[in-house]
């Protein structure tokens, strides 16, 4: 599969009378949005709001982040299965990305792990989003609303918010244009005969029940592992349903700009053959984690992988996925290399993982979580700081009456995302 | 006259006291720089003084834990010092042991900086790294002018308040204490460069060396289960309505312990889950899917097994740190043991 990626740059949102891209800057048409979303009978009301670089302005409960994209050629509709059709596949032709920009979803929480965005301070070094600018999108679900719904509701309406903004693209001329090839198989172990073939296994969140990811459309928890070509990815193949710790979890944002396929992708035909994914979940259950840790090692032993680097979203109960999926790759003979963040406890002394294997002897770390930082009173708030206290990284009592607060940095969106997507990490002292 | 005062603890050897059969003697002060003080405070400069050094004998120390760090931190505490020192103790096992007790005492204690220095296998290393700087030194009080230059240099630091970087930077070992850095590199691409590497079978250096885990060996069967007293305890966050103890929804860094006296059922009124981990709809409707206090009490009636505990102790148990559960394990643990509780239903969720 061959993928152009179109990039337009995109340096500011302003509302307009209609939605379209003119001279670098997203225009947008507020009452279509808001109508779009309120298609959906569960929600009650829907609010937007810019939020940009370096304004005092704090993001929370935040959802899910959501850059635009649209599908220029090569069959296959964005978000497939969930807001596009599901066939034909993706990955194949031209796809132009919004790049710069992101639809964030907010409103009351589904559950204690939607986190925080802000704008500016000491917890912006610790935020992708930070540095995008941001289309919120506050919704109201109707009273009584089952989470599970609501949660659909949220997620989708972020979703269809970003397909939409993403066709204001479609005739835009990028800015740069990448490239993304991956052959068949045979093809591709062929093309760079000398170098070690690398595979990527991609652990998808699957824990269940307000824990899940999206697969064309296939709740993650109900499929088995298997082979994808990375540029499916990048035509938001993947989604995120979850509600994980927010500094850990992998919004669509991430699944689109996948750091370890980036990377795999900038090596390639360099120092590594980079042979594609491996997809597969993160089960509770513990046939499920035997089985398809299983899976896991042979597949990778039937690409005849030199290596591959695991990355997991979530901690504790996937750490258990984590090891299970290194002790049985390397066993097969693949080199492993895992990604993943740290929960040591606020001292910093204890355990940083819930699981461990003699096989995990190569690990990069994306930083610890657990460590507190005082967050300042914003100007604005988008959103609502009523739930502080109880999302995770605050604790009783740490919200301040001035609107300022300590907490872990675990409340802060992808502070530690366990994909490597920052430069955060952490050392031994 | 000097700027800093430092207060240095030895043992009798070190002291000049005495060999093994001085290792009984009581602690005692003497207003001067001793045996390896004496290279400290000539390397430190005239700014800084030994206003006093502490002798303690080794066996004295061990057999007299408290009383001996009760009467030294007495003694540390008139000098007003602005660092304390003890050791080093190199591989001296008893040595290493009484300078981290103390080191941590009067750390503790008065709210003064601390040091020690010993070879890392020495026992007192494992015990007290974690919570006193240790410098690396060697086996031998030969190693001294090796390692003197850092414990010199984490001295004044520690007199000025200056930050202290980390393990290899100042020579000190590892405390195993995870700290946030920004790393030059994003995590995937060190990640790769790692695999690269491992690849080749070129050397690496992973950023987290694999723990070794307290691995608890599973208590006996229990074999009279009609008359066993069994209790429940859980880390799913099942509280009283209000949350009375502020339990946290993650990183929990307490348990609460709530009467289940006269009911035989979890009432959705009464009790409800504060956990972060996971959908909590269901066990809010119903608690008893966590706490199985309907099922429990049936079969309590039907003698099915002696007697129930009449509370359940109950933390949040997702992203809670290990120290703190091998607390709470503790803690509960004790109370079990004094109550002559038999047996545990520990769920999880």
């Amino acid at each position: 599969m061959r993928l152009e990626l179109g990039k337009i740059e995109i340096r500011d949102i302003q509302f307009a009378d209609r939605t379209y891209i003119g001279d670098h800057i997203l225009y947008v048409n507020r009452e279509e949005i808001e109508k779009l979303v309120l298609e959906d009978d569960k929600l009650l009301s829907c609010r937007l709001d810019i939020a940009r670089p370096n304004e005092a302005v704090r993001i929370t409960p935040v959802k899910d982040v959501i850059e635009p994209r649209v599908k220029v050629s090569g069959g296959g509709e964005i978000f497939p299965g969930v807001i596009g059709k599901v066939s034909p596949p993706v990955g194949e032709g031209r796809t132009h990305a919004l790049d710069g920009c992101c639809v964030v979803t907010v409103g009351r929480i589904v559950g204690f792990q939607e986190g925080i965005i802000d704008m500016s301070g000491p917890a912006a070094d610790y935020c992708p989003f930070s540095k995008t600018v941001n289309l919120c999108v506050v919704i109201e679900p109707k009273e009584g609303l089952e989470t599970h719904v609501y949660e659909r509701s949220g997620r989708l309406a972020g979703l269809k918010v970003a397909a939409f903004l993403g066709e204001a693209g479609r005739h835009v001329k990028p800015d740069t244009v990448e490239v993304y090839e991956t052959k068949p198989v045979f093809k591709q172990a062929a093309e760079f005969p000398d170098l070690p073939k690398v595979g990527y296994v991609h652990m998808l969140q699957s824990q269940g029940l307000l824990h899940d990811t999206y697969y064309y459309g296939v709740d993650a928890k109900q499929f088995v592992p298997t082979f994808m070509y990375p540029t499916e990815i990048m035509d938001g193949a993947i989604v995120s349903g979850n509600c994980v710790a927010p500094c850990d979890k992998v919004t669509t944002y991430h699944h689109l700009h996948n750091p370890v396929i980036d990377e795999c992708y900038k090596r390639h035909g360099k120092e590594i053959n980079f042979m594609g994914v491996i997809l597969t979940n993160e089960n509770v259950f513990l046939a499920d984690k035997e089985r398809h840790s299983d899976m896991v090692a042979k597949l990778a032993e039937w690409m005849e992988l030199d290596g591959v680097l695991i990355t997991e979203e979530g901690y504790g109960n996937p750490d258990t996925d984590l090891m299970m999926n290194c002790r049985k790759v390397e066993r097969k003979g693949t080199k492993v290399v895992l990604i993943t963040d740290e929960f040591p406890g606020k001292d910093g002394k204890s355990q940083s993982l819930a699981d461990t294997c003699e096989e995990a002897t190569a690990l990069a770390s994306c930083g610890q979580g657990n460590m507190t930082l005082h967050f300042p009173a914003m100007e604005k708030i988008i959103g609502m700081q009523d739930y502080i206290e109880s999302q995770i990284g605050g604790w009783a009592g740490c919200m301040n009456e001035d609107g300022s607060f300590e907490a872990e940095i675990q409340i802060i969106i992808a502070s530690t995302i366990a994909n490597g997507f920052n430069t955060l990490a952490a050392k031994g002292y | 006259m000097a700027k800093y005062k430092i207060v240095h603890y030895l043992n009798q050897f070190f002291g000049g006291i005495g060999g093994e059969d001085k290792a009984g003697c009581l602690p005692e002060v003497r207003e001067e720089a001793i045996g390896p003080g004496i290279a400290i405070a000539q390397a430190l400069g005239e700014d800084y003084e030994i206003a006093a050094t502490v002798i303690c004998g080794d066996n004295y120390f061990g057999e007299n834990l408290d009383e001996a760090a009760d009467t030294i931190v007495e003694m540390v505490k008139n000098y007003r010092p602005n660092v304390f020192v003890a050791g080093p103790a190199f591989n001296a096992g008893r040595y290493g042991v009484a300078c981290g007790t103390i080191c941590k005492a009067v750390e503790e204690r008065l709210g003064i900086p601390v040091l020690t220095g010993m070879y890392e296998e020495n026992p007192g290393a494992d015990m007290f790294k974690k919570d006193v700087i240790t410098v690396r030194t060697g086996n031998s009080a030969a190693s001294l002018r090796k390692s003197l230059p850092n414990i010199v240099n984490l001295i004044r630091k520690m007199a000025a308040g200056e930050e202290i970087l980390g393990p290899y930077e100042e020579g000190y070992l590892e405390r195993g204490i995870r700290v946030n850095y920004f790393a030059q590199k994003r995590g995937a691409a060190r990640g790769m460069d790692m695999l690269i590497k491992k690849m080749k079978g070129e050397p690496f250096e992973t950023d987290l060396p694999m723990p070794k885990f307290d691995r608890v060996p599973p208590a006996e069967a229990i074999t009279d289960m009609k008359h066993a007293k069994i209790a429940v305890v859980t880390s799913g966050g099942i509280v009283p309505q209000g949350n009375p103890d502020h339990i946290e929804s993650s990183n929990a860094t307490k348990y609460g312990v709530y009467s289940i006296e006269g009911m035989d059922s979890m009432s959705p009124e009464k009790f409800t889950t504060i956990h972060g981990g996971y959908d909590r709809q269901f066990v809010m409707k119903d608690p008893n899917l966590v706490v199985p206090l309907d099922v429990l009490r049936e079969m309590e009636k039907e003698g099915e097994f002696g007697e129930l505990v009449n509370y359940f102790c109950t933390t949040t148990g997702t992203g809670t740190a290990t120290s703190s559960a091998a607390k709470f394990g503790d803690s509960i643990g004790k109370k079990f043991v004094d109550e002559h509780v038999d047996g545990v239903i520990l769920v999880s969720t």
